[in-house]
């Protein structure tokens, strides 16, 4: 209705920009992403500084840096859900993963990290998507591939930590049937073919596996695809941190709540984390080179970054001292940016780096440190998921201790 | 949305709390104000923002002649010992709204700062009126303790007095006398909390040696304290929360390691009490994924447990529960199975053992339940 539509007449505005944003590509202009215009292509709201404030005083805690940093820069509706959630009524988390290979990088950690503070920060509960099954349409793979890199992927994201009391991992060839069934299918009743093809920009050779699954990523929005978590509570809310790049499933899946009777799922989105050669795009799981793996080694991380991370420092020394580096392009601030824990120090690193005292090497230095830290506390915690784990994760259980 | 002066002025009329209000240049200290109001024959005060390690708030508001021990006051409030601090600047802006030097009881009238704690001197009682800046530091507004808090009760806080120059004992016989001050981190009002397990003890904010005996810290008749900032024991079951644990573990063994290392190296607790914030600070990610790992395997073995009782013996396998006294879940006929492997103490039997397991042939004859 008015959100999908007004994106379509966008999109076809916006033709001759550059730019261009979906679930399946994403590339910039010159000068990298242009966000601002991208927050006004798609509707969504900005997220500010008051609302960061806000969300810390309900948690009573610090703000998680991608917060404080403007790294989860826009939302849709948050506002409703602190409303409600002041007022005593809680809500649910959704996120997922499409696992389309074995190989995570840290981007695809940065919605997990983030979903896990607010599982904590909150209390509430998580359900997690495994889209085998879109992998399947999309990719060629089997059955049974995209199966096993489903229960593979599911062990590095319980290895981020997420609370097993409150999380519902599933993935679509396990779960899809019953109540989850049934909304894809009203989802599916209120959406034209004409609307997806503008929304996903699906053409007519196609196949029609590909038009059918938006569905699929919908439902999850909804409590009573899960029955054995959220039976009777209907109208619970449902709040989706995910990368911008996803607002185009749950604009559709938000004109299509009401008229189905339910609640519309509010959002917290992110920006793109910038692939090691640049901001030009996100990072992509099939060029090695261009991000940070969790299977990397501490020697692979400071080969990749001290090789491959680009650069916004001067040609040489004296030119660095006298102009500075330029922060706009330079990959290791932004990775700083975003896993750097300490505000302060981040702030002098910008500030020496940029006034041409600290050179590049030293810069690299630091986030390789960084890096390796938060990837061997991965590993560690991967290396201590066992399938008995999966299992329990993947369960249809109840989840008594849900709200506590 | 922060407060003004003026707004706040207004309200005050409009609640009739009877006030006077003086200007004066701006003032930053207790001393600089006394010199435009200290002869007017009311009692200055002198308010302090706190934060504790969990970064909640405390705004402390005294005579200026009383004089305020911060390590007592962590104690009584549960926090331990050095465990309050002054807080950053930021927080008086963010949180408070209010500038350097303006740290006021009125500064909860904002929304912002509805999660901060309130102590008022008890010696604020027995003044006539008492010198308190409204939201900024060019003026002074003088009031009596009882208009104060007529103020404070409109926005929807119990005032809470409390004697600061009063220093008890705390420990295991006698539990921090305020430790119903320290701010809960959870929404009030109706929580629908469902599942509740009665066999876990409710929990308390922060007490140190969580060993002790008591199930509620009682409050001390003058000092009440409903609204956002009351520690109600609505959460049942934080023996499996993490972040918890991981404070639990630093509480046992900072103090050891702060005490054993000042006395070997004759150094004073505070100066390595510093570096010991730091060292947390760094250690908290690993440690909780450690834990979180152990839970993880925990509620596996647990889940894999029940499975298989459930598959070899279905509902025989389990001990029957009493229908009155035991888990009863709203959920009806689902089996729940939870994984209760982490209780506070003491450890479990093996065997959930309830004195009245009866075959349930035997109750259903009897009928003398």
């Amino acid at each position: 209705m008015a959100e999908a539509d007004a994106a379509v007449v966008r999109n076809e505005e916006t033709e001759e920009e550059e730019q261009v944003v979906n679930p399946w590509e994403v590339s910039a202009g010159k000068g990298g992403i242009d966000y601002d215009k991208l927050v006004d292509q798609f509707g969504c709201q900005r997220l500010d500084d008051a609302l960061v404030a806000r969300v810390a005083r309900l948690t009573s805690r610090p703000p998680h840096r991608f917060l404080r940093r403007g790294l989860f820069f826009a939302h849709r509706d948050l506002n409703e859900i602190l409303d409600l959630y002041e007022k005593g009524e809680r809500f649910y988390l959704y996120t997922g993963r499409g696992p389309s290979s074995e190989a995570l990088h840290l981007g695809h950690l940065i919605p997990f990290m983030f979903t896990k503070y607010l599982q904590d920060a909150f209390k509430v509960p998580l359900v997690i998507q495994l889209t085998d099954d879109e992998k399947f349409l999309w990719k060629n793979l089997t059955v049974e591939e995209s199966k096993r890199l489903a229960r593979e992927n599911a062990k590095d994201i319980i290895a981020c930590g997420f609370d097993v009391e409150r999380t519902f991992i599933f993935s679509d060839f396990n779960y899809v049937g019953g109540a989850f069934y049934e909304n894809m299918v009203k989802v599916a009743r209120c959406v034209t073919y004409n609307k997806v093809v503008g929304i996903f920009g699906f053409t007519p050779e196609d196949h029609i596996g590909k038009v059918s699954f938006p569905p699929v990523q919908a439902v999850p929005s909804f409590p009573s695809s899960f029955p054995h978590l959220f039976s009777g509570n209907d109208q619970l809310r449902c709040l989706i941190p995910c990368a911008i790049d996803q607002d185009p499933y749950f604009r559709m899946t938000r004109d299509v709540a009401p008229r189905i009777g339910y609640q519309k799922p509010s959002l917290i989105e992110s920006r793109f984390f910038p692939a090691l050669q640049g901001e030009n795009t996100k990072m992509s799981a099939s060029d090695p080179n261009s991000a940070i793996y969790v299977t990397d080694s501490a020697k692979e991380i400071k080969t990749k970054v001290n090789k491959y991370a680009f650069s916004g420092g001067r040609d040489s020394v004296e030119l660095h001292r006298k102009l500075g580096a330029n922060l706009d392009v330079d990959v290791p601030v932004k990775y700083l940016n975003f896993f750097l824990e300490d505000d302060n120090e981040l702030e002098h690193i910008k500030k020496e780096y940029k006034e041409g005292r600290m050179l590049t090497g030293e810069v690299k230095q630091r986030l390789i440190t960084v890096l390796s830290e938060l990837v061997a506390r991965h590993q560690r915690a991967r290396a201590k998921v066992t399938e008995e784990m999966v299992d329990a994760f993947m369960a249809v259980r109840p989840l008594p201790n849900m709200f506590g | 949305m922060a407060y003004t002066k003026e707004q706040l002025l207004a309200r005050l009329q409009e609640l009739n709390v009877d006030f006077s209000c003086y200007d004066h240049p701006v003032v930053l200290t207790v001393e600089e104000q006394a010199k435009y109001v200290g002869h007017l024959g009311g009692a200055l005060s002198k308010n302090l923002l706190l934060k504790d390690k969990k970064h909640r708030l405390y705004i402390v508001s005294a005579l200026s002649a009383t004089k305020v021990d911060m390590k007592i006051l962590s104690q009584r409030l549960g926090l331990g010992k050095g465990g309050l601090r002054m807080a950053p600047e930021e927080s008086l802006l963010e949180v408070l709204h209010v500038p350097l030097g303006c740290v006021t009881p009125f500064a909860l009238i904002n929304e912002s700062a509805s999660a901060v704690s309130l102590l008022l001197d008890q010696g604020f009682k027995s003044k006539q009126s008492c010198y308190f800046h409204p939201l900024t530091n060019d003026v002074t507004i003088a009031l009596s303790s009882n208009n104060l808090d007529k103020f404070l009760m409109s926005i929807g806080r119990q005032p809470a007095y409390v004697d600061l120059e009063a220093s008890p004992v705390v420990g295991k016989d006698s539990p921090p006398d305020l430790a119903d001050l320290v701010p809960s981190g959870v929404p009030n009002s109706s929580e629908p909390i469902k599942n509740v397990t009665p066999t876990n003890v409710p929990r308390q904010n922060d007490v140190p040696k969580e060993k002790t005996s008591l199930p509620e810290v009682k409050a001390k008749p003058k000092v009440q304290n409903k609204g956002a900032e009351k520690t109600q024991s609505k959460i049942p079951s934080n023996g499996t929360n993490v972040e918890k644990f991981v404070n639990d573990v630093f509480d046992i063994m900072c103090p050891l390691f702060l005490s054993e290392v000042s006395k070997k190296l004759n150094i004073k607790q505070e100066e390595l009490s510093s570096i010991l914030d730091g060292f947390k600070e760094q250690a908290t990610p690993d440690l909780e994924s450690v834990t979180t790992s152990l839970k993880n395997a925990a509620y596996t073995a647990g889940f894999e447990a029940g499975s298989e009782t459930m598959l070899n013996s279905g509902l025989k396998g389990r001990p029957s529960r009493n229908p009155r006294g035991g888990h009863i879940h709203e959920n009806g006929p689902h089996l729940t199975i939870v994984c209760s492997l982490f209780r506070p103490s003491p450890p479990p039997p093996p065997f959930p053992r309830r004195a009245w397991l009866l075959p349930p042939a035997a109750a259903a004859d009897d009928g003398t339940w």
